[in-house]
């Protein structure tokens, strides 16, 4: 396929006008090194709207303090947005109740809450703990620190060739010792989108309990933890339009009420004395200490935003983005697409021939192109597939056809100069 | 544009794509191996050192055209030098990078060969890509992989 006879419709559907999203974005009007930017790292980290931007300023301008504390307005209107953040979240991802919803600093963070946690009482040596060659390092070096310390084992559920979830495979891994499946939704790698459903209930019939990485899931589809079953979802805040420094655990209220705390220290604790402390109820017993304010009222206006753009128009446009970015770059001789999954979200990661990934990022950075270049914290999955890492090019729900032909242009300016 | 030709001259795609001392020295009696786990990029530099002298040098690994071209010509630099002459080029090389100072004194003759890397310089996300084969040269130096055990000895 090439620029001229690009699918049109899907261009800019009445439903979805990506120029007008785009103006959203003030940091998309800036041009790098001269040329217009081409911001195709949002798997990374996404940019913000005006309206995130403008919350965050708007609590420190006008509506900051520390909350649950001061008997001050100050504080109770502090106390107000960021509970009223918590509101926000559990309705994003149809939590039952807002009290499941854990703010921590990232997913990564709320990752290793669940796993300090489990690791104190639930997990026992010998006990299993199943991911997926498809997991980001944050979905595995924490089980690997609990591996350490308890002995626990780790099984990893192999991939094909496309890079799908084997679901056979995975069966057969669950035993009456699996205690927990811990597997993303969406890989960060290589766009897999896998079988969550049937994930979660396989794992259930055999008596374990599952935690789904949503942080590549969240951006780009409406998340319903009830209907999903899961016992815990993670996300975080940055790459879902949000601000950097918060994160979302979600948790079933009955598992996280019988879970001991994480970190200890005040906004958690019901009474503390020398003797004693009793925790508070959840969710503050696991948000010790001051917790990131303005950052949850970030969050809140991003989740505003990109409900408000509603998901199935952003799944469908990005998706039309997605497919028209894989039939551009399968026209490139030498270059090879790594994840072909049926299913996937708006994530391509590829190598050249002639090409590092990273001499392919600073070619294109020079055409304001920005891509990742590396192993995308999945180094298993790269030796999967015997690289030492991809380029990788991430769309948004700001990224349009135009954004590829300029990816298309930078690779042209790459096969230029490496041939 | 003219940046990118800077960064990607032709003797740097010419190392990258046909590296020279690209093997182990049969008689190679240190060696250490480097890795940037930013990107993944791994090296293994061999010596073969006599009485103070690299008689030998060769590297293995993968990489960007920069790494590749850098551990290329720093072979190419380094054979036949003394150890201390090879930490002084270390040293100016480092300096020359990190835009700390141009290269100075004995070595900067020496160092003409690297210019052609000089365009690193303008990509700081770039100049660990230079600098890998060099740390892992300074690795090598410092190691005693063969006659670990003679030397132990001696000190019995």
């Amino acid at each position: 396929m090439t620029a001229a006879n690009r699918p049109l419709a899907a261009a800019n559907t009445p439903s979805f006008d990506v120029e007008r999203v785009r103006a959203d974005f003030p940091i998309l009007a800036r041009p790098v090194h001269g040329k217009r930017l081409a911001f195709l790292d949002s798997a990374a980290s996404a940019q913000k709207p005006r309206a995130v931007i403008d919350a965050v300023s708007h609590c420190y301008e006008a509506e900051y303090a520390n909350v649950h504390r001061g008997v001050y307005w100050l504080s109770a209107r502090a106390t107000q947005g960021y509970e009223g953040a918590r509101e926000t979240v559990a309705r994003f991802l149809n939590a039952r109740d807002s009290a499941e919803i854990i703010f921590t600093r990232n997913a990564t963070a709320a990752i290793n809450l669940v796993a300090y946690s489990l690791g104190a009482g639930h997990l026992k040596t010998g006990d299993e703990v199943v991911i997926s060659w498809l997991e980001h390092h944050s979905n595995i070096v924490p089980w690997q620190i609990l591996r350490e310390r308890l002995g626990i084992v780790l099984k990893v559920v192999p991939v094909n060739d496309a890079g799908e979830f084997l679901i056979e495979e995975y069966e057969r891994l669950l035993s009456p010792r699996t205690k927990l499946v811990a597997v993303t939704h969406t890989s960060n790698a290589l766009g897999t989108i896998t079988p969550i459903g049937d994930i979660v209930r396989l794992a259930h019939a055999a008596g374990a309990r599952v935690l789904i990485d949503g942080s590549q899931a969240a951006p780009h589809r409406q998340v319903d933890v009830q209907a999903l079953d899961c016992d815990y979802f993670v996300f975080t805040g940055h790459k879902v339009y949000g601000p950097s420094g918060i994160g979302v655990l979600y948790g079933k209220a009955d598992l996280l009420r019988a879970m001991p705390p994480f970190e200890g220290g005040g906004d958690m604790i019901r009474t503390v004395s020398f003797e004693k402390t009793e925790f508070a109820d959840i969710p503050n017993r696991f948000e010790a200490g001051t917790p990131p304010i303005a950052e949850a009222i970030g969050l809140a206006a991003a989740i505003d935003y990109v409900t408000a753009l509603r998901f199935d128009r952003i799944a469908a446009h990005e998706q039309a983005v997605l497919t028209y970015a894989t039939e551009r770059l399968s026209d490139i001789p030498g270059l090879r697409i790594i994840g072909t999954a049926r299913k996937k979200a708006s994530i391509l990661s590829f190598v050249m021939d002639s090409a590092h990934p990273h001499d392919v990022g600073t070619v294109l950075d020079e055409g304001g192109v920005a891509v990742r270049a590396g192993h995308h914290c999945a180094q298993p999955l790269m030796e999967r597939f015997g690289v030492a890492g991809t380029a990788r090019a991430s769309f948004g729900l700001y990224n349009g056809f135009d954004d590829v032909d300029q990816l298309v242009e930078g690779l042209r300016r790459v096969k230029e100069i490496f041939g | 544009m003219s940046d990118l030709r800077e960064l990607y001259q032709e003797v740097i795609l010419d190392h990258s794509r046909q590296p020279r001392n690209f093997r182990r020295p049969e008689h190679a009696n240190h060696e250490a191996k480097g890795d940037n786990p930013l990107c993944g990029d791994k090296v293994t530099v061999f010596l073969t050192i006599e009485d103070g002298k690299v008689v030998d040098v060769g590297f293995q690994g993968r990489g960007c055209a920069i790494s590749m071209a850098s551990a290329s010509l720093m072979t190419e630099i380094i054979k036949g030098k003394t150890e201390e002459e090879a930490r002084a080029l270390f040293e100016s090389f480092h300096d020359e990078m990190t835009g700390k100072s141009a290269c100075h004194g004995a070595a900067a003759g020496e160092l003409d060969k690297l210019t052609v890397l000089s365009g690193v310089r303008e990509y700081p996300m770039r100049v660990k890509c230079a600098t890998l084969s060099w740390h892992t040269l300074m690795a090598a130096l410092d190691s005693r992989q063969n006659n670990v055990s003679t030397e132990s000895d001696d000190r019995l």
